[in-house]
């Protein structure tokens, strides 16, 4: 095949074998001229009818300034999921460049957020864009006198149609982001969704700074929600250039890390459970799964010290290990949570009203899904199996099966029921990973226990990448070190960078009513977003 | 369907924390830290301050941890055993910004300086304090511990105190997240939008000193050199149970608290004092009689 040959220049890595993370030498990756370099995209991202290939998908693509030179250097990263490799590419952008490249995501819009970002930082405006829409107004950006105050909204001029304003700033104790509906009486015509304002600029700090306690700390300051997925990520980026062998307690802290993960997730299903019973009106299953959510994030805090598990994890050890003792209280805590959950769900799904609310509201299909890139859970509720669990083989715990609604089994996938299923089923598993790895590390309790190590060097001029499954979906960062091994660039991507896009697509042709449900039903995040 | 609702129901049982006074949170929490200086060496105490990444430790002959700048990572207790160490002890709140500074040698309870307090706070909003919340670059963690005070478990409803969706019914704003660049006029705009007089409430350390973020170029501070917090509530994120507790110190008022230190102030002053308080007993006691 032809198509095989021509990515074979591509450099290919294994994270399957390195528990989702990966070090490639930056002198190994292939710069390719921009048309080659799109054919190559579209080899890889597109089956040969031009619909998106489910396999195969871009969890990086990002641009550095030059040194010195003032051009522009683009890497860009595809997972694959039946080989389990990741492609790393890349193409050069000349300083004296004549004109702009021509845009990939009219064809494949799952890129339209990579575009976006370079054409913000840099002020390189692929020609044929479908739309270069700010993605986050960072600090940074290449025009500092656009604001994010002044924001132009997408308008369609009409007399039928009005347009609804909510937010930055809303009426929960959430965190801020615009939406603007465009509405045809109480039918949602066209969402639009404005973030940003929860920028902070973690990637310019993560970069600037040597101080691996200050790396780790920004990494769990992410996402508050997702404080063990990110930090994960973090330290498997200051991790990556160890060798298992030089690096004693590692299946320790691993399966540590794993069973934290999965409690998050837990955690974190359950309290959406309850938020979206609290904004379909049905208060039993909103107070019952609230404090459900309780006992799971206390059972953190007896292990770490914090409901959220911050200082949990740390680069090449902890220092909190999951004693005995400590396992046995978390094992008691959520099979009791489990068991009351279950009884929750056989309400929630036995509920006629509740069901009403529920079923073939907000879809999303598997084709949207794929078109726009969705990851984790909104992928795998609408019948895209997608999970780094699964296909990198990152997982310590054995028994791991993934959840995907599937459209014949479940009779229907990508509405709000499924989305409630896709928390169910998922809580179910995180539960019994949980008891597999506390019984896995009550077998290991007389192995040694490594401290923290925040001095270990890490590759030089190389591309690190690590990629963790966390409860919102394929969180993926990206390491760029110079010729000392210090970090010269950083980039995270967080789910919700891919998922927003699905929230706006699924209250098309709703009721204004139905998106605080199908919010809720996401439960995304506007600073794993905004960074 | 039905006896799955009450099964439901049956396990949910009753889940309000009977005493919020008495709470007390694990061992592993971080809480108030306590210092001590004793054998450490000039140059380990250097290295013991450089390792924060905030900032947070200082030395000057005793050891200083402000509560304000702290992330709670426990790294400075887990490298240095015998000078610092974190209690499970969630009171922290603070009326004042140096309220939050623990010097070694303070007293190991919860000092909550109620002079600091303005007096119409407690006046007007000691029965109900209703609040809006603004996330300006908070990272949700704060915020969920914010909503988790007002759940089923916690439920400072039972005060009085709760969160309102728009800023004309509010009393006040709480402010958690650094304040980034592209919040800070939100932020302003809704301050301006809640009637005077109001509260100001900062809660989690990133809105406090910006943590992390501080030196951020993305990070725009400026709303903090006009306004003053009336209350300061520390944490990464906050406990909503230091929350709660803050807030009803902030609340409560003056003849419970302050009479023991008004015995050692001198005779006028307390006399002024007295003129003052009796307004707050009187509330209090036509609550008594309301309820």
């Amino acid at each position: 095949m032809m198509e095989q040959n021509t990515l074979d220049r591509w450099y290919a890595a294994s994270p399957a074998e390195t528990a989702g993370v990966g070090t490639i030498p930056l002198t190994q990756i292939p710069m390719l001229p921009y048309a080659a370099f799109a054919a190559d995209m579209r080899a890889l991202l597109l089956l040969p009818d031009g619909t998106p290939n489910p396999n195969n998908r871009c969890v990086a693509y990002f641009a550095v300034r030059e040194k010195g030179e003032g051009g522009l250097l683009c890497y860009a990263l595809v997972a694959r999921d039946a080989e389990r490799d990741v492609l790393a590419g890349g193409y050069e952008l000349d300083y004296y460049r004549e004109e702009f490249p021509p845009s990939l995501a009219r064809e494949i819009p799952a890129l339209h957020v990579y575009e976006r970002e370079i054409t913000e930082l840099y002020g390189i405006r692929f020609t044929d864009s479908p739309w270069d829409k700010p993605l986050r107004y960072p600090f940074n950006r290449h025009h500092r006198d656009d604001s994010i105050d002044t924001y132009p909204f997408y308008a369609m001029e009409s007399r039928d149609l009005h347009e609804v304003q909510v937010g930055p700033v809303h009426a929960g104790i959430i965190e801020p982001g615009a939406f603007r509906f465009l509405c045809d009486g109480e039918r949602i015509v066209h969402l639009e969704i404005a973030l940003g304002y929860q920028h902070r600029g973690v990637e310019a700090l993560m970069a600037g700074t040597d101080n691996r306690l200050k790396q780790i700390l920004l990494g769990e300051s992410i996402a508050g929600d997702t404080v063990v997925g990110h930090a994960t990520a973090v330290a498997g980026i200051l991790e990556a250039g160890a060798a298992a062998e030089e690096w004693t307690g590692r299946d320790v802290i691993r399966c540590e890390r794993a069973v934290a993960l999965e409690m998050e997730r837990m955690a974190v299903h359950i309290g959406d459970t309850a938020a979206l019973c609290m904004d379909m009106g049905y208060q039993t299953g909103h107070v019952a799964c609230e404090a459900l959510r309780t006992l799971v994030i206390n059972a953190m805090q007896q292990w770490c010290g914090n409901r959220f598990g911050k200082g949990l994890v740390r680069p090449f050890g902890a220092h909190h290990r999951l004693t005995l003792e400590r396992a046995k209280h978390i094992e008691t805590t959520l099979t009791e949570v489990m068991e009351r959950y279950r009884t929750v769900g056989r309400d929630l799904l036995s509920t006629p009203s509740v069901l009403a609310r529920l079923e073939g509201i907000c879809p999303v299909t598997r084709r949207q899904a794929l078109r726009v890139g969705a990851v984790g859970p909104a992928a795998r509720m609408a019948g895209v199996m997608r999970d780094v669990r699964q296909t990198f083989n990152c997982y310590p715990l054995s028994g791991f099966e993934p959840v995907v609604i599937d459209a014949e089994q479940d009779g229907t996938h990508g509405d709000l029921l499924a989305r409630l299923k896709m928390r169910l089923r998922e809580a179910e598993v995180s539960y019994t990973m949980i008891m597999a790895g506390c019984k896995e590390l009550a077998g290991r309790w007389f192995e040694a226990y490594p401290a923290p190590d925040y001095s270990r060097p890490m590759p030089a001029e190389a591309l690190l990448f690590s990629l963790v499954e966390g409860w919102r979906g394929e969180i993926c960062h990206v390491a760029l070190t110079d010729t000392e091994g210090k970090m010269a660039a950083y980039k995270v991507y967080d789910p919700s960078l891919h998922n927003w896009m699905m929230l706006a697509l699924s209250v098309r042709g709703a009721q204004i009513s139905d998106f605080p449900v199908s919010n809720k039903s996401f439960n995304l995040s506007y600073c794993g977003h905004d960074l | 369907m039905l006896l799955t609702r009450l099964k439901v129901l049956l396990q949910h049982g009753t889940q309000y924390i009977r005493h919020l006074d008495r709470v007390k949170l694990c061992d592993e929490f971080r809480g108030r830290p306590v210092l001590r200086s004793n054998g450490l060496s000039p140059a380990a105490a250097t290295e013991l301050c450089s390792l924060c990444p905030t900032g947070a430790i200082a030395y000057d002959g005793r050891l200083k941890l402000d509560m304000g700048r702290c992330l709670f990572c426990g790294e400075c207790a887990a490298r240095y055993p015998n000078h610092v160490r974190f209690t499970n002890d969630y009171r922290l709140a603070s009326p004042t910004r140096e309220g939050l500074v623990v010097t070694e040698g303070d007293a190991p309870e919860w000092s909550f300086d109620q002079q600091a307090v303005r007096p119409e706070i407690k006046r007007l909003f000691g029965r109900a304090l209703h609040l809006r919340e603004v996330s300006a670059g908070g990272d949700n963690s704060c915020e969920m511990e914010l909503g988790a005070a007002g759940n089923v478990n916690f439920d400072m409803g039972r005060y009085g105190i709760g969160f309102t969706a728009s800023p004309r019914h509010a009393d006040g704003v709480v402010v958690t997240g650094p304040v980034t660049a592209n919040m800070a006029r939100e932020l302003e705009s809704t301050w301006q939008a809640v009637p005077e007089p109001k509260v100001l409430i900062v809660v989690g350390t990133d809105a406090i000193s910006g943590g992390l973020f501080a030196d951020s170029p993305a990070v725009n501070r400026a709303f903090f050199e006009v306004h003053k917090p009336d209350l300061y509530v520390p944490g990464n994120p906050s406990h909503p149970m230091t929350f709660i507790t803050g807030v009803r110190a902030m609340l409560q008022p003056l003849s419970d608290a302050e009479k023991p230190d008004e015995e050692k102030v001198a005779e006028p002053k307390a006399k002024k004092a007295k003129s003052k308080r009796v307004k707050p007993q009187a509330e209090q006691q036509s609550e008594k009689q309301g309820n």
